[in-house]
């Protein structure tokens, strides 16, 4: 059997609501939450590639390639904030970084 | 015709069950080797759909960077992190209907809509056959040249993220010693010598 553009997009379409699952279920640890956010992303490249590659226009992988290096400067700034919250609190429970709220 | 499906079905089945075990796993260090898998699939199906510079890149890159850079802060961070799952299965019924919920929608979307007739006629870049120009060479052709302002703006967001990841972590510690070496190239005669005057048979 042949596979289309919508066995592509219905895998893209798994991988997003996985991500947003564990998006949800995982509300306290916030690595977790930064791996279903690169789960995310991880579907609209594939959404992307798959367009590309099945309509013949070459945007979609210079899109993609872009999606890609914003998601790599996005992801070491959340480590690095990370990292920072728990040199100065010693743990990453992340319910008290709302201190300094008025 | 059939060697292509199985090769898809083989690396999606994975794909989706390695995505699922990220964010079902109690381990940090399992969940990120999980997601290394999950990606490692997703570059098999780009092959598959012939962006093989992308693929490619997504393990060079992504998976060999960014998903490292994860291992390394999961290892650093010394958490307890059975503390952390407390809220898993009180929000499993929830999450999952919505889950559902989303899922049954954008499946709506993918098979009820078609792609219009004369959108060919609108395609911005057109990829060249593939006995003429590689992936690669084909990307290089257009990255450069039509899409060069996106180029070096992605340039700039990762010139700004490395600035701004070296500013919030850079920790200098107290006691560690330093060279300064404008402190050092400094150094004039006044400072370096001093000349004392020794008596014959006294010593200093």
């Amino acid at each position: 059997m042949s596979i289309g553009l919508g066995h592509y997009l219905t895998l893209a379409a798994i991988l997003f609501t996985i991500g947003i699952f564990g998006i949800f279920l995982n509300r306290k640890n916030v690595i977790i939450i930064l791996m279903s956010i690169e789960l995310i992303l991880l579907a609209v490249n594939i959404n992307l590639v798959a367009f590309s590659s099945f309509l013949g226009d070459l945007v979609g992988q210079v899109y993609a390639l872009l999606v890609l290096t914003v998601a790599a400067a996005e992801a070491a700034i959340g480590l690095s904030i990370l990292v920072a919250y728990y040199r100065n609190r010693g743990s990453i429970a992340v319910e008290d970084v709302n201190l300094m709220k008025g | 015709m059939i060697l292509p499906a199985i090769f898809f079905y083989l690396f999606a089945g994975t794909c989706v069950a390695a995505a699922f075990m990220v964010i079902a796993s109690r381990n940090p260090v399992h969940s990120v080797l999980f997601l290394i898998l999950a990606f490692v699939n997703a570059a098999g199906l780009f092959v598959l759909l012939g962006a093989e510079f992308l693929a490619m890149i997504l393990i060079i890159v992504y998976v060999g960077a960014v998903l490292v850079l994860f291992l390394f802060v999961v290892m650093m961070l010394d958490v307890d992190f059975s503390q952390l799952r407390q809220g898993f299965l009180q929000y499993m019924p929830v999450g999952a209907f919505i889950g559902i919920v989303l899922l049954v929608e954008l499946l709506l979307v993918v098979f009820t809509w078609t792609i219009a007739p004369d959108v060919q006629q609108a395609i911005a870049t057109p990829i060249p056959p593939l006995a003429k120009t590689p992936n690669t060479e084909a990307l290089g052709h257009v990255l450069y040249t039509r899409y060069v302002y996106f180029f070096q703006a992605a340039g700039i967001v990762l010139l700004v993220a490395m600035i701004g990841a070296i500013v919030l972590t850079l920790h200098h510690k107290p006691g560690v010693r330093r060279q300064s070496i404008a402190g050092q190239i400094a150094r004039s005669k006044q400072t370096a010598i001093e000349i004392v005057k020794v008596r014959p048979g006294q010593g200093l």
